[in-house]
């Protein structure tokens, strides 16, 4: 068994190189003084400074966050309703439909996501005028509709694994579903809902194909914005950008799992 | 709340906004969409806004209020572009997936072999860059890959070649980025399998003579093959629709089929053609989707 080990963890190690290396190598050039992004010449911070001086790249990540705050916080009430009635609710007209709609958006390629959902919206304007115009909502809405996919997958395993003798007591006692659903279910499942609205977050914040169908012509959102940039080559502003994007994603992730190994601890306590 | 409405009625309501409030936006966001894709792929392309022609005319007579149109399908059949896009999409998905399982299990393997608080850093490292952007990793290989870049200033340096290597823009670098950005989709299930694999099963076949390689073929890996069908769908089906990766790793002679629907709806703005290729996409699709779906559900019943 020693031998096969020995292989393994070799493996194991070059894996996480693979993983890690780019993403270190993408944040040292971020330092690069030399505007041939790829050939060093020497350390300097001048990227940092020009993006901080780049209104399209500042307003297009404005743009993006407020989008990733309303679509999270919706996805993760109608995720959660969701999560409820898949796992909750007993047997229901059109269950079968409903569980397939919450599965599919999951595997569902983006590009044709993305159609799907342009398409939809030029159909509604041109039967009801609405949406008048396309950008921010029209993106907000397809979020919604792919990470409540994600949320409900989430609050639904959470609820698969919880004991429900709580619930039952609770209901025995007389308890209404809505306050038993408010009072008990809700506060136990509350870190999934936690993780579903960060997962949520980061998915609107990440999403480049679906917001390029769905967005009009005045609104960009960082990613569209990256993309229109990298798709001429390397980058320096990008390198830097990258690289504060990635230092607050590891920072709050630690912080993130530190929480929760606290709690952990306090409850075994 | 009302005390005139009686709680039977109240639970009732509860019950319906729970139900069926996620239910009507899935319908009308999700189920609709897809509804209407399929109608215009039908469609005459038009140069008007919407650039399509409607497939029902009120002001016909009842015979022609129907106005489909088998051109769009036709049109796939008879371009090369389009088959070839699809046939390439479906081999370079397959030949990531068959890496990633190679890459993948290996590394499950071992984590779900670690010690405790060291797996759960191991698997924090797996996830970590599933939480970071995806289009700035995708991003990250081009700085490696470049003609002035890492990879080939390395191999200069160590007399391996005299000239770069043509590395970005090539179909090895749409390999490369496939893998990489999805090889963690293929290592969480399997370690979810190989987590619950009692070792106590490998100790009884090792005993009764049987050798390492034939304990992995006949125990191991029948064993994991939840996790081995799971990680492999999760990988193989975005990877047949991808876009970002093939857009910035790939070459000319890298098209896959999620970027022609793209040019086809962004340059050449051809909404009832592109609308065609999705179809013809979801239905390639639909095995893996159910094959998965069905998967999804095992472990449950």
């Amino acid at each position: 068994m020693r031998r096969k080990s020995t292989f393994l963890y070799s493996v194991l190690a070059f894996g996480f190189a693979f993983l890690y290396v780019p993403i270190f190598v993408m944040m040292l050039y971020s330092f690069n003084d030399s505007s041939l992004a790829t050939v060093w010449g020497g350390f300097s911070t001048r990227w940092y400074s020009a993006l901080l001086e780049n209104d399209q790249i500042l307003d297009a990540a404005l743009l993006s966050l407020q989008i990733a705050f309303a679509s999270a916080s919706i996805a993760t009430v109608l995720g959660t309703l969701a999560g409820l009635a898949l796992n909750r609710m007993g047997r229901y007209r059109g269950r079968t439909l409903f569980t397939g709609m919450v599965a599919a958006p999951l595997v569902m390629p983006e590009v044709i996501t993305g159609l799907s959902l342009l398409l939809l919206f030029v159909s509604l304007k041109s039967l009801f005028g609405w949406p008048q115009s396309r950008g921010a909502n029209t993106i907000a809405i397809a979020h919604i509709t792919f990470s409540m996919a994600y949320v409900a997958v989430i609050v639904q395993s959470r609820l698969a694994s919880m004991d429900q003798s709580l619930e039952e007591a609770a209901m025995d006692l007389g308890g209404r579903p809505f306050a038993v659903t408010w009072d008990i279910t809700l506060p136990l499942i509350a870190p999934a809902m936690a993780a579903g609205w960060l997962l949520a977050f980061t998915l609107s914040l990440d999403d480049l194909v679906i917001a390029s169908f769905t967005s009009g012509a005045g609104a960009s959102t960082l990613p569209m914005v990256i993309f229109s940039k990298v798709k001429l080559g390397v980058t320096p502003e990008i390198n830097a950008l990258a690289t504060l994007v990635i230092a607050l994603v590891a920072v709050s992730v630690v912080i993130a799992g530190w929480v929760l190994l606290k709690q952990r601890q306090t409850i075994s306590d | 709340m009302n005390p005139n409405i009686n709680p039977g009625k109240r639970d009732r309501l509860w019950r319906g906004v729970v139900i069926y409030l996620p239910y009507a936006w899935l319908l009308l966001f999700f189920l609709a969409p897809f509804v209407i894709v399929f109608k215009i792929s039908f469609a005459d392309p038009l140069l008007a806004q919407p650039p399509y022609s409607p497939l029902l005319d009120w002001t016909a007579d009842i015979g022609s209020r129907f106005l489909a149109t088998l051109d769009n399908y036709g049109f796939l059949l008879e371009d090369k572009l389009y088959w070839v896009s699809y046939l390439r999409s479906i081999k370079i998905a397959f030949i990531a997936t068959v890496l990633c399982l190679l890459l993948g299990f290996p590394m499950a393997y071992a984590i779900a072999r670690t010690p405790y608080p060291w797996r759960n850093f191991l698997l924090l490292l797996v996830i970590l860059p599933f939480w970071t952007s995806f289009l700035l990793r995708v991003y990250a290989w081009m700085i490696m890959l470049t003609k002035q870049g890492l990879i080939n200033s390395l191999l200069m340096k160590i007399g391996l070649i005299n000239d770069p290597l043509q590395m970005l823009y090539t179909n090895g670098a749409v390999y490369l980025g496939i893998v990489y950005t999805y090889v963690p989709f293929m290592i969480l299930p399997l370690y979810a399998t190989l987590e619950k694999l009692d070792l106590d099963l490998h100790d009884a076949a090792a005993d009764l003579g049987a050798k390492p390689w034939q304990v992995f073929c006949d125990v191991t890996i029948p064993l994991a093959r939840p996790g081995i069908i799971a990680g492999c769908l999760l990988v193989f089906i975005p990877a047949i629709g991808e876009y970002v990766i093939p857009a910035l790793l790939g070459g000319l002679d890298s098209l896959m089929i999620g970027r022609t629907l793209y040019d086809e709806f962004f340059v050449n703005r051809d909404w009832p053609l592109a609308s065609a290729v999705a179809i013809v996409l979801l239905f390639i699709l639909i095995l893996p989707i159910m094959l998965f779906q069905q998967q999804q559900q095992e472990p449950e019943s």
